[in-house]
């Protein structure tokens, strides 16, 4: 595979030879993977190739991405968010109806949707629950409440957020416009900023964070702020991009999401996450359904088969982690 | 010591507990601008205690915590003893393993900010490295979870170490030496050495007496909770430190006859240590009871572990009473019925199913022989204090056929009433042909052990019959002469 042939060269470039090379391999195997993908879809059909193919393929990967993005930062902190695909039907219903018609009141509920998730955040810290049950609880809290807003598809979204995410840019399709500041906005805020290291060091050693004189809660607080913040934005991104919005709309998004982390390096403990792999991991599960519909795969069997490439791709993963864990 | 020095801290009847345990009690201690001062006691002294008092991790229950001369203990915490210039490293490592060296460096330091602020850290952290281990040979880029045990420890000090526009007067050192070669460890002595020259404070604790000796300027010995003696190094020998540390007036227990059982046959367990250096193993012989003690981590519970394992890999099986009781003995959703039975389920069945009877019958048995303390069996193991959920944990080791049982230091905490229950029935027991290997960090509990072995650095150094057994022998093995 290509891994193997982009190993020595990167290799090189190593400070300490031995060490690092696990930990470089960890790093390009998303972006690898989504590059054997792309190659392979090219191949196949090779019109995909164009302005107009990447932004048919790519369109509802934005969504998806923001999804992740939210999702890695509940995981950076050693917490799983099963709500967020109701979230983002739920804030997608609020952007079809509410935002369209009342859009002083949208806004106030869209930033209320973000204050319910740092009250989560603080929640879970301060009674010490188990994230996995309060976001499964909340996931029905907020399908009951899209259902509610919109009991049979429908709705349509505001004229301005359509005409937001059709941008058409020259040279590149916007989504991967989208995607690039995306992946670069996250990294810098995670990796490279002082918060970041801070936010990352609560998911890796909390005692030492506690320790070293910081607040968990705030900490908790802030990540959750945060993902409700991009699930948010995925809300409203993908009901510009569908028009219109129904209660069920993005409930596949959870799974996806978890997905997308997982697939771009990223770790369920621990704090080691990576925005650009996320961001990769998305696009790749995305891709995958569209080398499917290529392979002419019917439909029936696209679940199973998208499930299938996961499970080599993570596959490979593992085999990299051994190649770390060997003692030194 | 001159009183014309400044007490950059005092403790003023400091006392601290944790339930039942009175951890510290009424300690009066004063730490000198410009000295390092030693910190020495065996298990459960509360010298750790004490200093994650000072540090501000943990918060005393009464007395008075002096700064200068400024009482501070009521609104005390970690922030503020940084302001004060106070820092710690602790002995279990507090860096993120998923973060850089730097980026670690960043966390204790909030100074450290604005653009570059990762090449400001690198260059510090470095610089704290290359001042106190000199050929360190680690990055400020590495990250930690890359590095060996002891660079990481080498972090972990330095760090500590790393001020930007502070003031930096006290840093605790904790078992500092504990995961660094020899060369590291003479390093960083000599480097406390000069940071003390230069008018800084250390605090010192350490298990290597040589080490305590030569560097400190005063040491404190601590016991039970209570600062037992203060000298100057110099006044101190080997000899004396160890003699402070034993406790002076030992209750006369009923000492038995101690009759060997290893004269005829062979040993239950011949196990030898993972990390013993020598051919030594520490046995067991049938009806023996045989404790391991030292210092609390020097490798007893791994080898428990390793007996465990080796016993499981051969079919032989062996019950195990584990110390940690919430996170490696009860089912906590299981009622203390179900928790005594677990382990004997293959003798309670009828047919391919449990029989209820037969599991109530075992319960109501052991009940009566333990003496827990409950209207009802059926009820969550929960419900019973501390000390009868121990029982019940002994009851469900005592109740399978294995044996051989391991004891995992599994008293801490208990109260005395149910230790002397308990100690009564391993009696009984052993005197019926089982074995006990138990891990103890409580030296009383050693008089009830045929054979002791103690334990250093992983491996068992001394094998001590009942008949030989004082406390200090016990203490000076514990604690290294020289550095190795």
């Amino acid at each position: 595979m290509n891994a193997s042939t982009s190993l020595p060269l990167k290799g090189a470039a190593v400070k300490s030879p031995g060490l690092n090379y696990a930990r470089l391999l960890r790093s390009t195997l998303p972006g690898v993977s989504l590059a054997v993908l792309l190659i392979t879809i090219f191949i196949m059909q090779p019109r995909a190739m164009s302005y107009m193919g990447m932004n048919l393929m790519l369109n509802l990967a934005v969504p998806i991405a923001l999804a992740t993005v939210a999702q890695m930062l509940i995981i950076t902190v050693n917490d799983l968010d099963l709500s967020l695909g109701s979230f983002i039907s739920f804030v997608a219903c609020v952007a079809a109806t509410l935002l369209d018609q009342h859009p002083v009141l949208g806004c106030l509920a869209l930033l209320g949707c973000i204050a319910v998730y740092a009250l989560l955040g603080a929640l879970i810290h301060i009674r010490n629950l188990p994230s996995i049950v309060v976001t499964l609880g909340m996931s029905f809290v907020w399908m009951g409440a899209a259902v509610l807003l919109l009991p049979a598809p429908g709705g349509s979204a505001p004229e301005w957020l359509q005409s937001l995410v059709r941008i058409k840019t020259p040279l590149l399709p916007f989504a991967i416009i989208v995607c690039v500041v995306l992946a670069i906005a996250v990294h810098v805020f995670l990796m490279r900023s002082t918060l970041g290291v801070v936010l990352r060091g609560a998911g890796g050693n909390p005692l030492a964070i506690a320790k070293a004189g910081w607040s968990l809660l705030r900490i908790k607080i802030t990540m959750y702020a945060l993902a409700g913040t991009f699930g948010v934005f995925a809300g409203l991104f993908l009901v510009g991009l569908t028009t219109s919005a129904d209660a069920s709309i993005a409930l596949r998004y959870t799974l996806l999401s978890i997905a997308g982390v997982i697939l771009g390096g990223g770790e369920f403990v621990g704090g080691r996450v990576s925005p650009t792999g996320a961001v990769l991991g998305a696009l790749t599960l995305v891709l995958a359904g569209s080398l499917l519909s290529f392979m002419r795969i019917s439909p029936d069997w696209q679940m199973g088969a998208q499930g299938a490439i996961l499970i080599l791709v993570l596959a490979l993963r593992t085999s990299v982690n051994r190649l770390e864990a060997r003692p030194l | 010591m001159s009183d014309f020095q400044r007490a950059l801290v005092t403790f003023q009847g400091i006392g601290k507990s944790f339930g039942a345990v009175r951890a510290l009690c009424d300690v009066n201690l004063s730490v000198q601008a410009g000295e390092c001062l030693g910190l020495i006691g065996h298990n459960g002294a509360g010298k750790s205690t004490l200093m994650q008092v000072l540090a501000g991790t943990l918060s005393a229950d009464c007395g008075a915590l002096l700064v200068g001369d400024q009482e501070v203990r009521s609104s005390y915490g970690v922030q503020v003893a940084r302001q004060h210039g106070i820092r710690c490293v602790f002995q279990e490592l507090s860096l993120c393993p998923n973060l850089s060296v730097a980026e670690n460096t960043r966390l204790m330091s909030p100074a450290i900010r604005g653009w570059g602020w990762r090449r400001k850290a690198r260059a510090l952290i470095e610089a704290s490295l290359d001042q106190i281990f000199p050929g360190h040979d680690i990055r400020g880029d590495d990250i930690v979870a890359d590095l060996p045990i002891g660079k990481r420890q080498m972090v972990e000090i330095a760090r500590a170490f790393v001020r930007v526009d502070e003031h930096l007067d006290l840093v605790i050192l904790d078992e500092p030496t504990s995961s660094l070669d020899s060369r590291v460890a003479e390093q960083l002595l000599q480097f406390v050495r000069r940071f003390v020259g230069a008018g800084g404070s250390i605090v010192l604790i350490s298990h290597i007496l040589g080490e305590m000796l030569d560097t400190c300027d005063r040491i404190t010995v601590m016991r039970d909770g209570r600062v037992v003696e203060i000298r100057p190094a110099t006044n101190f020998t080997h000899a004396s430190l160890v003699e402070c540390m034993g406790s002076t007036a030992k209750a006369a227990c009923e000492q038995h006859v101690f009759v060997s059982r290893r004269a005829h046959g062979s040993p239950v367990v011949a196990q030898r240590p993972a990390r013993q250096a020598n051919a030594m193993t520490v046995n067991a012989h049938p009806g023996e009871i045989v404790g391991l003690t030292g210092l609390a981590g020097h490798g007893q519970s791994q080898l428990l572990i390793q007996i465990l394992r080796h016993r499981i890999a051969r079919g032989q099986g062996a019950a195990l009473v584990a110390g940690d009781r919430q996170n490696d003995g009860v089912f906590s959703m299981w009622s203390i019925a179900e928790n005594i039975t677990i382990s004997s389920l293959a003798h309670l069945k009828r047919g391919a199913l449990i029989d209820p009877d037969a599991e109530h019958a075992m319960a109501e048995e052991w009940q009566k022989r333990m003496g827990i303390r409950t209207p009802d069996m059926g009820n969550p193991i929960l419900s019973l204090s501390g000390g009868n959920q121990q029982k019940a944990l002994f009851a469900r080791a005592l109740a399978s056929r294995s044996d051989l049982i391991l004891m995992d230091d599994p008293m801490r905490g208990v109260d005395v009433g149910t230790k002397r229950e308990v100690y009564s029935i391993i009696a009984q027991e052993a005197a019926q042909g089982r074995t006990f290997i138990w891990y103890t960090t409580e030296l009383e509990e050693l008089d009830y052990c045929d054979h002791i072995y103690v334990f250093r650095e992983g491996q068992a150094v001394l094998d001590l019959p009942r008949s030989q057994l004082s406390e200090e022998q016990i203490l000076r093995c514990s604690f290294v002469e020289q550095t190795a």
